[in-house]
């Protein structure tokens, strides 16, 4: 352990964060006992809309899922023999084949029979995400699925006939939900909703802010069980209070310079998904006094971000912060297509100069030494462009570590291997 | 002063002793299943030709796979850094060091003083590693000290899968089956291994001048199958298993005088 320069204490709102995420699973799983009603369906989906049929309604997001089933590597190795078993690919992305292995063994990985939802609702953001909830739909006997196309482009093409696209199938989705559920909608809860998620999206990107500060006061293990929320249930109002909370609490920690590692001598990033049942590779890294400030992922899979008046990125300004009153349903949901079509993790898809651009500015505004990309197997989406991104890292004279691994099965993961690979980066930043 | 430099690869534990920064003695053990038992193998067969105790030596530096196994090293370095600090010292002009083991390949930039600038690692895959051509040369039914020789006899270039030591070693038996010449086949499996190596090397940019160590830089077919790929003179020096040892020998000087 190399020498400690700052002062570091664990943050005051953890345990309140672990009792959220645990309320979050225990209300889906037991919304039938108390009335309600459950969805599944991904991260990515339009997550506000449902809210419209109530406030005890539960979603189950599938990758957040994934990632949990992932970390009890006993469960996700009988989660993916059994899909396996079912003639699913070993290639398929890793959340989704821990899902549906979830599902096929009627265990939730919390406790209990797998909570089958009332409907899927959820969005073709990736290959995957195309077929899984079609797949769990059918494995669960038929249950009512609704998936909205959203393959729209890069978010400066995303112009009002593209906006238009999106709108129309989530107003089709909304008289899909009445029927469905037999419930009216409410547009009130959706116009609340609307302006949650803007506000928890927001204050998010206002967290990650915070880390440019030398000493970060939040390192990117942590980050993970922080962000998870907007992955989660980003529309509901205990996140965005959650939210509010935690900067007040960063804030309270860059100004009296309290640090996530007080050994810290050189910061990096890394670009996605990490390795869920290794991250311990992050303490290892820590032990030699380098600190992991983020990534795109974590800032921005559900921050929502903007370029300030002196071109640095920041949170992105609300609606309400612009005083604008929504009032229809349309306008609500044209507002969370704005919205959520700006999320920079959106770019990955499309454009591998956009996503090592975006990296770069990290780079420069984080004040980051090197980076840190992962092959991941286990996501063909986020980890397409790679090899690009590395060459675009090595042009600007940065250091860069790809290495190999899978976000959800730890059968291709050597952990080893890894350590080793991770030794000569250290050695290239001057810290071992 | 006196240091030593462990190697632990993946078919073999390498040691190197200095006396300043004169290399005075080498030695080698099979890596097997007991890191520990091959470190002190081959520790004391170099100690024995040096003529030498242990406790006669100032710091040990290990580098390879099994780090932290035996307790008479004092530290550790990466053998991408300790390449790059022997390479420099055994070709003053080096800036490109290409290490092919058994199990693993990897290449390393460097400067004038041997400080690593950049460097890249093969993943999960014998394919592009020393295991390659053993198991091709067992599917051959030649010696494997002989598939070097061999392939600089070959007339014909034949394309072959690099990607898998699997599907090659079928593909392999289906050339024998097509009355292939041995020595054609030998050169496709040099140059199939070469292939996915300079592949990697390029990820890195090629400088010259260009080192090949490890073990595999034994086999001239293989290094004929480097310059061929990278299209630039390779430079072998004497003994390139132990060039990993070596520049953890010469780590563990710096550190002493540190």
């Amino acid at each position: 352990m190399t020498e400690m320069k700052y002062q570091t204490k664990p943050l005051d709102i953890w345990n309140e964060g672990k009792a959220l995420r645990q309320q979050y699973y225990e209300n889906y799983a037991k919304a039938h006992e108390r009335g309600g009603i459950r969805w599944a369906g991904g991260a990515w989906a339009y997550s506000a809309v449902p809210s419209g049929l109530g406030d005890d309604v539960w979603s189950l997001t599938g990758e957040p899922y994934g990632a949990s089933v992932a970390f009890n590597k006993e469960f996700a190795a009988r989660c993916q023999e059994a899909i396996e078993a079912k003639g699913f690919a070993r290639d398929l992305c890793a959340y989704l084949r821990n899902y549906l292995g979830s599902v096929v063994l009627d265990e939730y990985v919390f406790g209990g029979e797998f909570p089958k939802p009332d409907f899927m609702w959820t969005t073709h953001i990736c290959c995957s995400h195309a077929k899984w909830y079609q797949i769990a739909s059918d494995l669960e006997g038929g249950v009512p699925f609704f998936c909205i196309d959203v393959s729209t482009g890069l978010t400066e093409d995303f112009n009002e006939r593209r906006r238009g696209y999106v709108v129309n199938q989530l107003l089709d989705g909304i008289d899909w939900l009445e029927k469905t559920t037999g419930r009216d909608y409410d547009d009130e809860k959706l116009i609340q909703a609307v302006y949650n998620e803007c506000e928890a999206t927001s204050l998010w990107a206002e967290i990650c802010v915070l880390n440019k500060t030398i000493p970060a006061p939040l390192d990117e293990k942590t980050m993970y069980s922080l962000y998870v929320f907007g992955t989660l249930m980003k529309h509901r109002p205990e996140v965005v209070a959650f939210y509010r909370k935690l900067r007040d609490e960063v804030q309270d920690r860059v100004d009296t310079k309290i640090a996530a590692v007080g050994n810290e001598q050189r910061r990096v990033i890394t670009d996605t998904q990490p390795p869920w049942g290794f991250l311990e590779v992050f303490r290892y890294l820590e032990k030699h006094g380098v600190v992991s400030v983020g990534s795109l992922y974590t800032f921005s899979l559900i921050g929502a971000w903007e370029v300030k008046e002196d071109g640095t990125w920041g949170p992105r300004t609300t609606p309400q912060q612009q005083g604008i009153d929504i009032k229809t349903r349309k306008q609500a949901l044209e507002i969370l297509a704005d919205w959520t079509h700006a999320r920079p993790e959106w770019q990955h898809f499309y454009s591998a100069h956009e996503k090592s651009d975006l990296m770069l500015r990290i780079v420069r505004e984080w004040k980051v030494d090197g980076v840190m990309l992962h092959y991941n197997r286990g996501c063909e989406g986020l980890t397409l462009n790679i090899a690009e991104n590395r060459l675009a890292f090595k042009e600007a004279g940065i250091p860069v570590l790809p290495f190999e691994g899978n976000m959800g099965d730890e059968r291709e993961f050597d952990l080893e291997r890894t350590k080793k690979a991770v030794d000569s980066f250290l050695e290239l930043l001057g810290v071992k | 002063m006196i240091t030593a430099g462990i190697d632990f690869g993946a078919k073999n534990v390498k040691v190197v002793i200095l006396n300043d920064d004169k290399i005075v003695a080498r030695g080698s053990a099979l890596t097997g299943f007991d890191l520990k038992i091959a470190a002190k193998a081959a520790s004391e067969m170099a100690l024995k030709a040096a003529e030498l105790k242990i406790e006669d030596i100032v710091h040990i530096t290990e580098t390879g796979i099994g780090q932290g196994s035996v307790d008479f090293a004092a530290d550790s370095v990466s053998e991408v850094g300790a390449n790059a600090k022997a390479g420099v010292k055994l070709l003053a002009t080096a800036r490109t060091i290409i290490d092919v083991g058994a199990e693993e390949a990897r290449a390393v930039k460097c400067d004038e003083t041997g400080s690593m600038k950049d460097f890249v690692v093969n993943e999960r895959c014998a394919a592009g590693a020393g295991a390659f051509v053993e198991a091709m040369s067992r599917a051959l039914e030649v010696e494997l000290g002989q598939m070097g020789p061999m392939s600089l006899k070959a007339t014909e270039a034949v394309p072959m899968n690099a990607q898998c030591t699997v599907f090659a070693e079928s593909e392999v038996v289906s050339l024998i089956h097509n009355q292939t010449p041995k020595a054609n086949i030998a050169r496709a499996i040099h140059d199939a291994i070469a292939e996915r190596v300079v592949s990697m090397v390029r990820r890195l940019g090629i400088t010259e001048d260009v080192l090949l160590i490890g073990g595999l830089a034994y086999d001239v077919g293989f290094v004929d199958s480097m310059k061929h790929g990278l299209g630039v003179e390779v430079h072998v020096p004497e003994f390139p298993e132990y060039v990993s040892a070596y520049g953890a020998a010469l780590v563990a000087q710096e550190r002493v005088k540190e």
